[in-house]
């Protein structure tokens, strides 16, 4: 019986990993920034396998109405080197951390003519098959509200509200009973027995307010037989 | 009794759908080639028919949810009654329902009017309000009645 789970579980671990090979690349899907900004693109990838030594992180550039990608930044062999001669040369940044599978980008001062889509392909050597993955790049002069933003948050504020005004309403209900509950107690206590002199006295001071109380609550019991009644 | 509750039921129910069917028509603005709501704005063209979501304003996504805020008091409003009828004493008042129904016309009502003063500035000139935007100002009234009926009527039986 062991042997046979032994068995079994070699098996799987050589199985499973030969079949989910392939790597998966993680960027966002779109991006907004301001003009004149600076903007992070991040990618990382799952891996079945160890990082390597030799894992590869490229991005390239399609511009808004282009027909082909150029390549802006490549890191190999442990280094990373960057776009010197293209539309980004002196504006990028590696701000990734290959040991921890992150092969992130900086933009720095965008412009409206950074308007595009940059893929992120990354290599981690056994493990090369996978697909790239795009996030579109979107600059405004203003960032726009999103849509549905507001909508959501007015709703959400009113429903709140309407929720806090019940939940406030229960607990005062609830307060006012056990205030009278605590009182109707004490004053059964006092009047059972002729209690020491201290006794009394230390309680008194909680009589005088807890009567008021009471005299509010039986108030409002009476308007509400009145309202009954009528 | 049970015609007056039949009444009453039927009226609440009438809002609710007119507020349903205003919030989500594409009719609040028609012109000859184009419709625009809360939610999109769709033309023909000599391509044909297409729609694009409404320009993420401020105001128009006030205007959304004070449609939809209005439905849920509505829907609130109604199950409350339904809570209230088998719930309140004899002689006892459905004001809870009352002022959730109330507060449902008046959020019709502020959607309304905020859509009505900001349309100049979505609507071009040539275009009229449509028949949902008139559907909700109909559903303001009609909310504010049945709220009202609510509040003066008394539980008998």
């Amino acid at each position: 019986m062991l042997t046979i789970l032994a068995l079994a579980s070699v098996v799987l671990l050589g199985i499973v990993p030969q079949q989910s090979e392939a790597i998966v690349i993680y960027t966002g899907w779109e991006r907004h920034a301001l003009v004149g900004s600076d903007i992070r693109l991040s990618c990382s990838f799952f891996s079945w396998r160890w990082t390597s030594d030799d894992v590869t992180f490229s991005w390239s550039y399609r511009a808004d109405g282009a027909r082909d990608a150029i390549s802006i930044f490549h890191y190999t062999g442990g280094a990373p080197y960057l776009d010197n001669k293209g539309p980004f040369r002196d504006r990028l940044e590696f701000v990734g951390n290959p040991g921890r599978r992150d092969g992130s980008i900086l933009l720095k001062n965008l412009d409206y003519g950074d308007n595009g889509t940059f893929t992120c392909d990354a290599k981690n050597p056994p493990d090369i098959v996978g697909r790239a993955s795009s996030v579109r790049l979107l600059v405004f002069e203003k960032v726009p509200i999103q849509a549905g933003v507001i909508t959501g948050s007015i709703i959400g504020a009113v429903l709140g509200l309407l929720l806090l005004i019940v939940v406030i309403y229960y607990l005062m209900r609830f307060l006012v009973a056990r205030r009278v509950f605590n009182l109707s107690v004490s004053k059964h206590g006092k009047k059972g027995k002729g209690k020491e002199g201290s006794q009394q006295r230390q309680a008194s001071p909680l009589v005088v307010d807890p009567s008021k109380l009471k005299a509010a609550a039986s108030e409002k019991k009476k308007q509400e037989s009145r309202k009954d009644k009528k | 009794m049970l015609l007056l509750l039949l009444g009453i039921v039927i009226l609440h129910i009438a809002s609710l759908v007119l507020l349903f069917v205003s919030t989500i028509v594409n009719a609040w603005t028609t012109g000859s080639t184009s419709s625009s709501d809360l939610w999109n704005n769709c033309s023909t063209t000599n391509g044909g028919y297409h729609c694009e979501p409404a320009n993420t304003g401020v105001w128009i996504q006030a205007v959304q949810a004070l449609m939809i805020l209005s439905i849920i008091f509505s829907f609130i409003s109604l199950f409350l009654f339904f809570c209230q009828l088998f719930t309140l004493q004899k002689g006892g008042r459905f004001f809870l329902t009352g002022v959730f129904q109330i507060l449902a016309s008046l959020f019709v009502m502020s959607g309304a009017v905020i859509y009505t003063v900001m349309s100049p500035k979505w609507v071009p000139d040539s275009e009229a309000f449509g028949w949902a935007y008139i559907m909700a100002w109909v559903a303001f009234p009609l909310a504010l009645i049945s709220g009202l009926i609510y509040v003066i009527l008394r539980k008998r039986e």
